[in-house]
């Protein structure tokens, strides 16, 4: 089943980047899709797949967009930073709780972390993410978890748990 | 159009001088990293003003290959095999 | 109208590559430049390929562009993280202006453990 729904993934990737409908063409994407999913397939793991229910689908969708806005909001933060001329920055490495459990939704987190105003993503080990954020306001691990990572952890609960 | 090429050549430009200023080994591949997206961007404006599919492929394959050059480096910067 | 709307996003995208590669140049150490220069230049060249969707109407080349954004989002931050975490187990340090550093404490301490 798991295999099924990569193959069909992996080929509509691959029509997507081909955007030709000639026969020979689809037959190619059959025989390259077939051979990257029998080589590669054990991977890529499951909780990918789930994101595909409806349900955590419509969840996917709200987070796409509070993930856009943060990211915008990110934008004009770094920009303010970079072209004052007193560059008001005080970084430092701090040290946040997670409660996912599985592979998928830590790295979603990673990433969004990694992409949203002042903070990037440095190392993962156990249940602890370390941080590196460029206007440290406190180094207190529960006060720093609600700031950064209360907001996606919600909707990433909800998709891949 | 010119205008914009003209500007993400000076972004080059900045990358470069990070490149070569660069204290440190990952400062360099950082600003080797950031040179790759902005080819990308490069790519796109190209295939708007051509109204070719051929240079948006170029950038696909840019993009792609860029991160996977990034990783290794990073891999060999941090000291550790290629195959973990 | 599409082709304003084109211009508008393509200098948008232009302007925050152009921030985060003053980033580049401008701030102290390592990891701030990773922060800047990952973050402009990621959605800078996200609005850049977003804007040939205005300038050539729906076909490959948007197709194309579309799937290129969706790369760049995944890809970008996967590459600062490794180079992030390869920088600080290859020792180099923070800014010397910098408040905190939990990482390296917590680090230092497993290595006298052990």
């Amino acid at each position: 089943m798991k295999r099924i729904i990569h193959f069909f993934i992996i080929y509509a990737v691959w029509i997507l980047l081909t955007w030709s409908f000639t026969l020979q063409e689809l037959l190619a994407g059959v025989v390259i899709s077939l051979l990257a999913e029998l080589l590669l397939g054990d991977i890529f793991p499951y909780e990918g797949v789930k994101a595909f229910y409806p349900r955590r689908f419509f969840w996917l969708f709200c987070y796409f967009w509070v993930f856009i806005w943060a990211m915008i909001r990110a934008n004009f933060d770094v920009a303010y930073r970079v072209l004052n001329i007193y560059l008001p920055i005080k970084p430092g490495i701090v040290k946040v709780r997670t409660k996912l459990k599985s592979d998928m939704g830590r790295t979603f987190l990673a990433n969004s972390i990694t992409l949203t105003p002042g903070t990037m993503s440095v190392d993962l080990v156990g249940d602890h993410l370390y941080i590196h954020w460029i206007n440290v306001v406190s180094p207190d691990i529960q006060k720093d978890t609600e700031m950064i990572v209360a907001g996606f952890e919600k909707y990433l609960e909800r998709i891949f748990e | 159009m010119n205008v914009f090429i003209a500007l993400l050549i000076l972004c080059m430009f900045m990358c470069l001088y990070r490149v070569g200023k660069g204290p440190t080994a990952p400062d360099r591949t950082v600003a080797i990293d950031i040179m790759g997206i902005l080819m990308v961007g490069f790519c796109a404006i190209f295939s708007i003003m051509m109204k070719k599919d051929l240079y948006m492929n170029i950038g696909i394959s840019w993009a792609l290959l860029n991160f996977i050059g990034t990783l290794a480096l990073a891999k060999y910067l941090e000291g550790r095999g290629f195959d973990e | 109208m599409n082709e304003f709307v084109g211009y508008v996003l393509l200098s948008v995208g232009v302007a925050f590559d152009l921030f985060g590669c003053i980033g580049l140049v401008r701030l102290p150490d390592v990891y701030n430049r990773l922060q800047a220069a990952t973050k402009c230049a990621t959605l800078g060249t996200a609005m850049i390929l977003l804007s040939v969707f205005f300038f050539t109407g729906f076909g490959p080349i948007t197709i194309k562009a579309l799937l290129c954004i969706w790369f760049i989002l995944i890809t970008s931050p996967t590459a600062a993280h490794a180079i992030s975490r390869a920088a600080h187990r290859s020792g180099i340090r923070l800014w010397e202006g910098s408040y905190i550093d939990k990482y390296a404490e917590d680090r230092e301490g497993k290595e006298d453990k052990a």
